[in-house]
């Protein structure tokens, strides 16, 4: 049973990662992205194609990728999404669902890597740790362990660095920011590529679990739950909601016939918004005449 | 150029405006009518996904275009529509009958679904359509007596009046004749009170609602009639296809009705058959231009992709009122030759209104 809830609290840490992102976006554009599963398999590709044909340890590809991915989201910012900005959110959903399917042709169409299904050689793989009884592989500790890391991190950046009061202040009033000084622009960038850092993060932390292939990025539509039941305003209702997306799929997968796994989220992401239409963590809001 | 004059309030809500839109609509159904004679089996076949197509864009066009509501899960509707009908058609059921049948079940299902769209709003809206519609798929995979799981189930061909609709060019008149009386009443809807009440939820709720439109009831109707078109959609489909299994209907269906309308062109019933041809066409055309580019890309799947979101982006950040804005452009350059300027269709641009307190 514990051991149960521990693989699903891992498995519920990636969406939690991956939910981070749609959260990072929501909160300073007012839309949601699409194309972050998307943003999570070109990372994962990105680091298994440098390990493989750059021979990079895996450290220092994690590093360049996570770099790389970041670029790609500031650019992607600044040449698709910017020029839409103060359009209606649909138009930005649209943009990334576009930029998603853009992006799982170009690894499909890509000659060598992009057909195949792969695995990505982490230093960590296949060991396992006892503990009381308990089994866990390193894969799910590196995970937990990795999420426990980048809370504390985005916790102490939104609150003792410029930059994070700057995010803060541009999310909770854009126009106010900006009287006030603080490149707003600038900032949305930032945040893109904030948000495919952390999704690029996912990827590399996924791929020993479930491969690198095309359609890894699919697994984002899972992490739109979480972030729906934590609130989509909430930074750790994003983390919140991925544990208890992950566990909830892990029990019923375990508990319940055949075929409530692959529903579990979206039962849970439903019942939860008809009871709290704002999310566990969200913040309540109304909107005036 | 045309002139014209109104002179009573009922002109503006009058079928059809002026005696040009007779002559070339008039053409327009002629020529599709003649068209099976005409066309290889290929394309014939083409043109009937596309009207099968229209089907949904018309329920789609009601929901999303109309009414201002984003559905990320009309596969559902589509896949019940079709399922439905196979059930029972071949159970025997005349083709009206099972028809009538999948309106009912299909009124259902939306009336269901719209009850997330009484408490949330926008892209929310659309993540919880998009989970309904993940759900019912799941369900279609699972529910075995009813859609014979993942192996599928084989349709009879659509028979109406001793006449077996198992060709290509007869399945195209049942489609056409569909497509035609469902397209008539959607015009007719629209310039109904319910079809402004809800053009004006569209546009602004809390106006609708302050001018005594029950903005949930209003709603949940707008649902409950885009599911049906959608449902019936499905139908066509199955007698199309003749074997339909779970498969057919998954995510990516449901982002397909959705860009269709989109693509086509919001808030017009043009952008419905303009979405239809574009969403149809695109893969073969895809598959001839394929042929010109080196052999290593040649990868269908993904250069469809590509092209897909490349169009997407295209339409999103240059022609934000779709393929029918662009047409519409055309066509009155050419109406009033030479005195078209750029600036005439520039419109204010679309600030987002804020949901938050601040």
């Amino acid at each position: 049973m514990l051991q149960i809830v521990l693989s699903g609290v891992s498995q519920g840490c990636i969406y939690g990662l991956i939910a981070l992102g749609f959260v990072l976006i929501y909160k300073a554009t007012e839309t949601v992205s699409f194309a972050q599963g998307e943003l999570m398999m070109v990372g994962s590709f990105t680091a298994f194609a440098m390990m493989q044909f750059l021979g990079l340890p895996f450290w220092m590809a994690l590093v360049a990728c996570l770099l790389a991915l970041a670029l790609v989201g500031y650019g992607l910012e600044r040449v698709v999404i910017r020029p839409v900005l103060g359009q209606t959110a649909l138009a930005v959903v649209l943009l990334t669902i576009g930029i998603g399917y853009v992006a799982r042709g170009l690894i499909a169409m890509t000659p060598v890597i992009g057909t195949e299904t792969h695995t990505l050689a982490v230093p960590y793989a296949g060991k396992t740790l006892e503990l009381g009884g308990l089994v866990i592989s390193y894969d799910h500790l590196v995970v937990i362990g990795s999420t426990v890391l980048i809370c504390l991190l985005l916790y102490l950046m939104f609150h003792f660095t410029r930059i994070g009061i700057a995010l803060r202040a541009s999310s909770q009033n854009q126009l106010a920011a900006y009287y006030m000084g603080i490149p707003v622009k600038r900032l949305n960038s930032l945040v893109w590529s904030m948000a495919a850092g952390l999704a690029c993060l996912a990827g590399v932390l996924l791929a020993p679990i479930t491969f690198v292939h095309v359609n890894m990025g699919f697994i984002g539509l899972k992490a739109l739950p979480a972030a729906v039941v934590g609130g989509f305003t909430s930074l750790p209702g994003a983390i919140l909601g991925g544990i208890i997306i992950g566990v909830a799929e892990t029990l019923s997968g375990f508990y319940l016939p055949e075929g409530f796994k692959e529903v579990a989220a979206y039962v849970v992401m439903l019942a939860v918004l008809l009871i709290f239409p704002s999310g566990l963590l969200g913040e309540r809001t109304r909107k005036k005449v | 150029m045309r002139f014209l004059f109104k002179t009573s309030y009922l002109q503006d809500i009058r079928l059809i405006q002026h005696s040009g839109q007779v002559l070339w609509i008039g053409l327009l159904v002629v020529g599709l009518l003649i068209s099976p004679a005409l066309l290889p089996e290929f394309w014939l076949a083409q043109l009937n996904l596309i009207l099968v197509y229209a089907m949904v864009g018309l329920g789609m066009m009601i929901l999303l275009g109309y009414t201002g509501q984003l559905s990320l899960g009309h596969a559902a509707f589509f896949g019940l529509g079709a399922f439905v009908q196979a059930y029972f058609v071949n159970r025997g059921w005349p083709f009206f009958g099972a028809l009538s049948l999948v309106i009912v079940a299909n009124i259902s299902l939306g009336a269901l679904i719209a009850l997330p769209a009484l408490r949330i709003k926008g892209i929310f809206l659309g993540i919880a359509t998009l989970a309904l519609g993940l759900i019912v798929e799941e369900v279609f995979v699972k529910w075995e007596s009813f859609t014979n799981g993942t192996s599928g189930l084989n349709v009879k061909p659509a028979e109406l009046f001793g006449l077996v609709f198992n060709s290509q060019q007869r399945f195209f008149y049942l489609a056409f004749g569909l497509v035609l009386v469902c397209t008539w009443m959607t015009l007719n809807l629209l310039r109904s009170p319910t079809g402004r009440a809800l053009i004006a939820i569209r546009d602004s709720e809390i106006s609708a609602q302050s001018m005594g439109i029950q903005a949930g009831k209003t709603k949940i109707t707008a649902f409950m009639i885009s599911a049906a078109f959608t449902g019936i959609g499905g139908a066509l489909y199955a007698h199309y296809l003749r074997h339909i299994s779970p498969e057919n209907f998954t995510l990516l269906l449901s982002l397909d009705f959705a860009l269709m309308v989109i693509i086509g062109g919001l808030a017009s019933i043009h952008g419905v058959f303009f979405g239809a041809l574009f969403i149809v066409l695109m893969p073969p055309l895809i598959a001839i231009g394929k042929d010109f580019l080196p052999a290593g890309m040649a990868n269908t799947a993904g250069l469809q992709n590509v092209v897909y979101g490349l169009i997407l982006i295209m339409v999103v950040l240059f022609e934000p009122r779709g393929l029918y804005g662009r047409w519409l452009k055309i066509r009155t350059y050419f109406q009033i030759f030479p005195f078209y300027r750029r600036g005439m269709f520039r419109r204010q641009k679309a600030f987002q209104k804020s949901e938050r307190l601040h």
